[in-house]
């Protein structure tokens, strides 16, 4: 980033932020912190229909009237005036890699983006900062009618579309974090897949936060039309900052009936990140919504993807890894909400803890009346590495029909002498018997996603773990 | 090869080992017999390097290297292998990709993943396991005979110079048992030597051993030829009591 050139434009004329135009400078709102001014700003920058701009509004005044949330993890030292809400980090998005800027580039080159597009990805939406720099999608894509692009080209390409559906799934009020998305959103991924058609290479998704101090508030739509299938696929890594950083996105899925979508998240957020993403998803009659989650790095992570079974024979599923090293605290897990006849669900939680890391698990299973010969499953299980670190399970369960059938099954686990002696007489260091224990319990998530991004969370996991064995 | 001079361990306070001798020569196979609670587990969890067993005296010297102060994998790496009674489960790793693991780990340089494959597969052939075998997690839900089998599936795979073996024949039938056997005499030459503990004798009619050791009371208390084996399946563990029980 040329971070000089930004501080010299704040220096010139406060009065050309959010004026020029977009197309030729870089643009970060004028100072820290949030107002009303701000947010006009930024959806004046960005040329938003007048009805954006009250959501945007009436969200803040959400935010403002809310609470900072007292459960979960600790939000005390987050404090909302250090950050800056929107920044937007160069002319314009790319569109082909030969358009992105080298030093964004090397980013992503070190994120291992060149190896993805390399390995015939299909699109790569990559977020560098608020805005999508880097964007590419298939033609077949383009022809079978599939809208894949970011938030802030939705709205002003598929308007019709934006405003049916955005903030249904998750409204502004929902709590304080989607509130505080709602009014300063910025990129975050637009997808539409029409009726019938089926995507088979998942569609991409990169992004990171780079200035300090920054919130990262990206908002992203997916709707399935009836009977398509999508799987969307998001990573984060981000670098060390320091001082606290806040990620707070919101993401909304909509699967029509027969519609297939699955949303697979690896994050890896620096330690001192606050990570408050809110994930809400709709399945419709015979509907399928797949959640895969994993969660490393971050201060504090609060994230429970929920997917609502409002048609009758709709399946949820929610797999869940989560990470948390010394000082870290994980508090993830999901919600299913059964409100049709025949639902399913499925969800599998497992966590790792080291050293002070806490990890804790916080579930929701609702069955409606009425939601007859509904199934469910919760299966969470920690494992730790050590004496000290620590997992809490919480796991609520709200059931209003009889005729239901629900599992809950919990399991805790440390890494035993036994265990690691037997391998390390196989000649495995105590950090390869670690890894191995480690990578064996996520298995059951990593298997779920494509390869590379299996193999990267297992590298991941094994670079937070280095320099865990005393 | 191995040298053990009057070892002494205990466990959690308890002395188990109380200076026990014993020397395995390149190519010798030995069986140690004992009856339960005479330190026989204990003896190869202490040889291989187990954390919980606190070595209190004595010497354990393997190739000429003083190997008590080495981890479990520096042992491995030297050419010591345990056979595990009770082998633990490592769930979500599969047999193929923790050999895979183990066996560069031992090796001093890496086999390509075909070299690996096909060196999996003779030795599974040899241990007449199903290819399938190589893709289930590591002993999870393995039945008593799939881990015993497994162990000296990974025994074949090491190479070691030395395979303690710790009760590897319990709980087998006669099929199993003969599989079992047929892995170790596979390895069996003038590099590899064993160790083979036992409750019974009737492994070793499969396994021939060049000497065997009666273990009581945390000691060796007496030695001889196979025929020795014989005799205990004759008179039981009690003659060895009556015999040598007073010197604890």
């Amino acid at each position: 980033m040329p971070e000089d050139r930004t501080i010299q434009e704040l220096g010139l004329d406060e009065y050309k932020f959010g004026f020029h135009d977009p197309e030729e400078y870089f643009f970060k709102t004028p100072r820290k912190g949030i107002d009303a001014e701000i947010v006009a700003m930024i959806s004046k920058h960005k040329n938003e229909p007048e009805w954006m701009l009250e959501y945007r509004l009436k969200a803040l005044e959400s935010f403002f009237s809310k609470p900072t949330p007292q459960w979960g993890g600790n939000l005390n030292d987050l404090d909302f005036d250090e950050i800056y809400y929107y920044i937007r980090p160069m002319e314009n998005q790319g569109r082909t890699w030969d358009d992105v800027p080298d030093d964004i580039k090397n980013t992503f080159e070190r994120l291992g983006i060149p190896q993805a597009e390399r390995d015939s990805l299909a699109g790569v939406g990559a977020q560098y900062e608020s805005e999508v720099v880097y964007h590419s999608l298939k033609e077949e894509w383009n022809k079978a009618g599939v809208v894949f692009m970011d938030m802030d080209s939705g709205l002003r390409e598929h308007e019709d579309i934006v405003r049916e559906y955005f903030g249904t799934i998750i409204p502004a009020d929902d709590n304080k974090f989607s509130a505080l998305n709602s009014a300063v959103w910025s990129g975050g991924s637009f997808v539409y897949v029409p009726p019938g058609v089926h995507i088979d290479i998942p569609l991409q998704a990169y992004f990171r936060i780079n200035a300090e101090n920054m919130g990262q508030f990206e908002r992203t739509l997916i709707i399935a039309d009836e009977g398509s299938y999508v799987h969307y696929i998001e990573g984060c890594t981000a670098p060390t900052y320091t001082s606290n950083s806040l990620h707070s996105a919101v993401v909304e899925l909509i699967a029509k009936p027969n519609a297939r979508i699955r949303y697979s998240t690896i994050q890896n957020w620096s330690h001192n990140t606050y990570n408050l993403v809110t994930k809400r998803a709709v399945a419709e009659k015979n509907a399928t919504v797949e959640w895969v989650d994993g969660n490393l790095g971050s201060k504090l992570t609060m994230k429970y993807p929920a997917v609502y079974l409002t048609g009758e024979g709709a399946r949820g599923e929610i797999l869940s890894v989560a990470y948390a090293g010394d000082g870290q605290h994980q508090d993830a897990g999901g919600k299913i909400v059964h409100a049709a006849p025949n639902t399913s669900s499925l969800i599998t939680s497992k966590s790792i803890s080291k050293g002070t890391g806490r990890s804790t698990y916080r579930g929701l299973l609702k069955v409606h009346e009425g939601a007859v010969n509904s199934k469910s499953r919760v299966e969470c299980d920690a494992l730790l590495l050590d004496e000290n670190a620590r997992t809490d399970t919480y796991p609520y369960i709200e059931i209003e029909e009889k005729k239901v059938n629900t599992e809950h099954e919990a399991t805790v686990s440390k890494v035993g002498e036994d265990q690691l002696f037997y391998l390390m007489s196989r000649g495995l260091s105590e950090e390869e018997a670690m890894a191995m224990v480690v990578n064996g319990f996520i298995e059951p998530i990593a298997k779920e996603l494509p390869l590379e991004y299996a193999i990267e969370l297992n590298r991941l996991i094994q670079l937070e773990m280095e320099g865990s064995v005393g | 090869m191995l040298k053990i001079d009057n070892l002494q361990a205990e466990i959690d306070g308890n002395e188990i080992l109380k200076g026990l001798e014993l020397e395995v020569g390149k190519g010798e196979i030995h069986a140690i017999m004992g009856p339960n609670g005479s330190g026989k587990s204990t003896l190869s969890n202490v040889l291989m390097g187990h954390p919980r067993y606190e070595v209190t005296g004595g010497s354990v010297t393997f190739l000429g290297e003083d190997v008590m102060e080495m981890e479990a994998d520096e042992r491995a790496r030297l050419g010591m292998f345990l056979a595990f009674q009770y082998p633990s489960e490592v769930p979500g790793v599969s047999v193929a990709n923790f050999l895979r693991t183990a066996v560069n780990a031992v090796r001093e340089e890496e086999l390509s993943i075909m070299e690996m494959y096909r060196l999996l597969q003779d030795k599974m052939k040899i241990m007449q396991m199903d290819p399938k075998f190589a893709e289930r997690y590591l002993n999870e839900g393995f039945s008593g005979g799939e881990k015993k089998r497994n162990e000296i599936l990974q025994m074949l795979m090491l190479e070691p110079k030395l395979s303690i073996m710790d009760e590897t024949d319990s709980g087998l039938d006669i099929d199993a048992l003969q599989v079992v056997s047929k892995g170790v005499n596979e390895l069996r030459g003038p590099e590899f030597s064993a160790v083979i503990i036992t409750h019974y004798q009737r492994i070793l009619r499969y396994i021939e051993p060049d000497r065997v050791h009666v273990m009581l009371d945390g000691r060796i208390v007496t030695s001889g030829g196979k025929e020795l084996a014989l005799e205990l399946e004759d008179k039981g563990y009690d003659w060895v009591r009556q015999e040598f029980g007073s010197a604890a």
